[in-house]
């Protein structure tokens, strides 16, 4: 019998490792060995028309140049780079918070037990987490259009819309504007990393907004689901007790729904944080960073750099600096909820779902 | 899981009684409830957020049937008129404009799709097996690589793709689109999970009247695993259908443009000159109806999909 047995799991081991031989073998060489393969061509002046790995004037091992290059030298690379951070900054700023608060609203409504057409609503809001980022682009870029659906509703309330991807005025510029600050105001002229305060402090460009809604509009969707999935696991005891004691609505919301949603709530910032990071596709359709810059993203001006100008090392440096970004970024977050850890299991399965979605191009990563 | 006892035949009639709903809620019905202003107001927010996340569809729908000046004209009526199937007419050639080669993307997505979700489906599950039953030297370290590699962000692979697909000599080819999208890893994930949920003891003891590990695995394993393998079947169509980066960097000739790559140069002007709202917003619908079409049919499945994670977490 013993004997038997250990020829089951002799018999095991190999099944095991013929399982999960072409899982290895292609996330290996389509993912692991490629990566390293670009960590080294982070490190080269790169052109694209030698072998990469071959050296030589053309491919010459440079350090950390393309790193700090685009931190410290004065030129092209390093101002349009710390454009689209500025840019995806305000971008994530925006975007996080809104897409949490309205998928939380939803998910709080559609959760009332005495909801007619509950299903017909989830689907209307989930429907368009599902669909193609570049079908829908194309959508928002006819909906957006000059002459467009937004701007026909606008004329129909008496405004006059603006030109919204040409438009690259910063929100914040047009508020301070309010306030008499002209053009460049002489406080803002301080430089940081080579981009005078007042760019850092633009905004948001309007065509950005644009965006910006978008993003919004595709996430919430899958972001209700998770918020629905987690108030159905609330104890309704919780909720009668809550009723009992008379406490209002609001409050009920705020002391008891929220901390017990806490869970929820990090894993729907944690995926909105790597998502909002790494904005490609609809930068792509909608103007690949134009107007004047203003829709410029790492992930895109890294693609741009590469694929385009032929810089290949300088792109897939930024590339890895998003990715020390969105690390670092989760790290901090995760340091600021820490009072309520996110269980082992949570975490594992905070990675699935993100893989799920940013793999697939639609879902949380927009 | 609530979704699952929802009938989805609901979807439908709904669309029509939506409106009527959030006027006069439960009022008059079965239920002798008062009207809340609490309720009225929560009925009124639904709407309005289903009108803004629902008109961007249903104008995308008009206006593809719409003439170029009519689009331009008349953006927000969703009756076009006159009625104008040029747009259809171009994107299938029947017309002397530049045609646009919509059965060539058509044709090159169904086929990696199809051959991309088969592929994830046997071979994720293959691994997720191994990984949640099988006992073999390495199985830990295997699973914490996998994880590794899942929180790896996409942005990351756009350089590092084209390098191993140029170094390997398959640029710009099929298997250049195929191959590395055959396997992923949230894919393993989501049925090792699975795996971990069920009972051995059918396994075993199909195992101890001597079935080989692949043979119990492929009539014993899978049969019981179907709602799992129907998830994520559905995550893998709509994965690789709707697929534009991996595309955009390992290929370059035309002939090899999908749905969605072929819509992304046809939008950002590599084909001809001018608005032409029509024929793009047609050339989306064409490249949402497949999934939209599989959303309706197994909703409950793309419900659980996005939940598998927060619920079995």
């Amino acid at each position: 019998m013993a004997k038997r047995r250990t020829n089951i799991h002799g018999r095991e081991g190999i099944a095991g490792w013929v399982f999960t031989a072409p899982a290895i073998v292609i996330l290996g060489v389509f993912l692991l060995v490629p990566i390293l393969m670009a960590l080294w061509v982070s490190m080269t002046n790169w052109t694209g028309n030698v072998d990469p790995f071959g050296g030589g004037p053309n491919a010459a091992f440079v350090g950390a140049k393309n790193y700090s290059s685009l931190f410290l030298s004065d030129g092209l690379a390093r101002s349009d780079f710390m454009q689209s951070l500025g840019n995806t900054f305000y971008y994530v700023l925006l975007v996080v918070p809104l897409q949490t608060a309205t998928s939380l609203l939803l998910a709080l409504i559609v959760n009332d037990r005495f909801l007619k057409g509950k299903s017909f609503f989830r689907t209307a809001f989930y429907f368009p987490s599902v669909t193609s980022s570049i079908a829908i682009s194309t959508v928002f870029l006819f909906l957006f259009s000059n002459t467009g659906a937004v701007n026909g509703l606008l004329k129909l309330l008496g405004i006059d819309g603006p030109e919204w991807f040409s438009d690259s005025r910063g929100l914040l510029h047009l508020f301070f504007g309010l306030f008499g600050a002209g053009e460049n105001p002489d406080w803002a002229q301080g430089q940081i990393f080579g981009r005078s305060l007042w760019d850092w402090l633009s905004g948001p460009s309007v065509a950005m907004c644009v965006i910006i809604f978008l993003a919004v509009w595709t996430t919430t969707g899958t972001f209700m689901l998770m918020f629905l999935a987690a108030l159905q696991d609330l104890p309704v005891e919780v909720d009668e007790a809550a009723m009992m004691d008379g406490v209002s609505p609001w409050q009920k919301l705020r002391l008891v729904t929220v901390p017990m949603l806490k869970p929820a709530l990090f894993l729907v910032i944690t995926l909105g944080v790597i998502g909002t990071w790494q904005v490609f596709d609809q930068i792509y359709v909608m103007g690949k960073g134009a107007p004047a810059g203003t829709t410029m993203t790492p992930a895109f001006l890294s693609y741009n750099t590469s694929f385009k100008s032929n810089g290949w090392g300088s792109g897939a440096a930024m590339a890895f600096i998003v990715f020390l970004i969105i690390v670092l970024l989760t790290r901090w977050q995760r340091r600021l909820m820490r009072d309520d850890k996110p269980p082992g299991r949570l975490r594992k399965t905070l990675r699935a779902v993100d893989l799920m979605h940013s793999n697939h191009g639609t879902g949380p990563t927009p | 899981m609530t979704t699952t006892t929802v009938p989805t035949q609901d979807l439908e009639p709904r669309t029509t009684t939506g409106g009527t709903d959030g006027t006069r809620p439960p009022a008059g019905g079965r239920r002798d409830r008062h009207v809340s202003p609490k309720k009225v107001a929560g009925y009124a927010i639904l709407i309005i957020f289903a009108i803004i996340y629902l008109y961007p569809f249903l104008i995308q729908i008009a206006t593809s049937f719409k003439s170029d000046p009519e689009s331009v004209a008349h953006p927000l009526s969703l009756i076009p008129n006159p009625f104008d199937l040029g747009a259809w007419k171009r994107m299938f050639g029947l017309t002397s404009d530049t045609p646009v080669p919509i059965m060539t993307w058509l044709g090159n997505s169904v086929l990696v799709t199809v051959i991309i979700t088969a592929s994830r489906v046997f071979l994720d599950s293959l691994a997720g097996y191994a990984l949640s039953r099988l006992h073999f030297r390495g199985r830990r370290f295997m699973f914490t690589a996998l994880l590794a590699v899942m929180s790896v962000p996409g942005v990351v692979l756009l350089v590092p793709k084209f390098l191993i697909v140029t170094y390997l000599g398959i640029f710009d080819t099929y298997t250049a689109m195929i191959l590395p999208l055959m396997v992923d890893a949230a894919g393993i994930f989501i049925m090792k999970q699975f795996f971990d949920s069920v009972s051995v003891s059918i396994e075993e003891a199909a195992r101890m009247d001597g079935a080989s590990v692949f043979r119990t695995f492929w009539s014993v394993v899978l049969p019981m695993a179907r709602p799992s393998l129907i998830t994520l079947t559905i995550l893998s169509f709509q994965g690789s259908w709707n697929e534009f980066s991996h595309f955009l960097v390992v290929t370059q000739r035309p002939e090899l443009k999908t749905m969605v790559t072929g819509l992304a140069s046809l939008t950002s002007g590599e084909l001809g000159s001018g608005t032409q709202f029509p024929l793009k917003m047609g050339a989306a619908l064409l490249t949402t109806i497949p999934v939209a079409v599989l959303f309706f049919a197994f909703q409950r499945h793309f419900v659980r999909g996005a939940n598998e994670g927060a619920e079995k977490g």
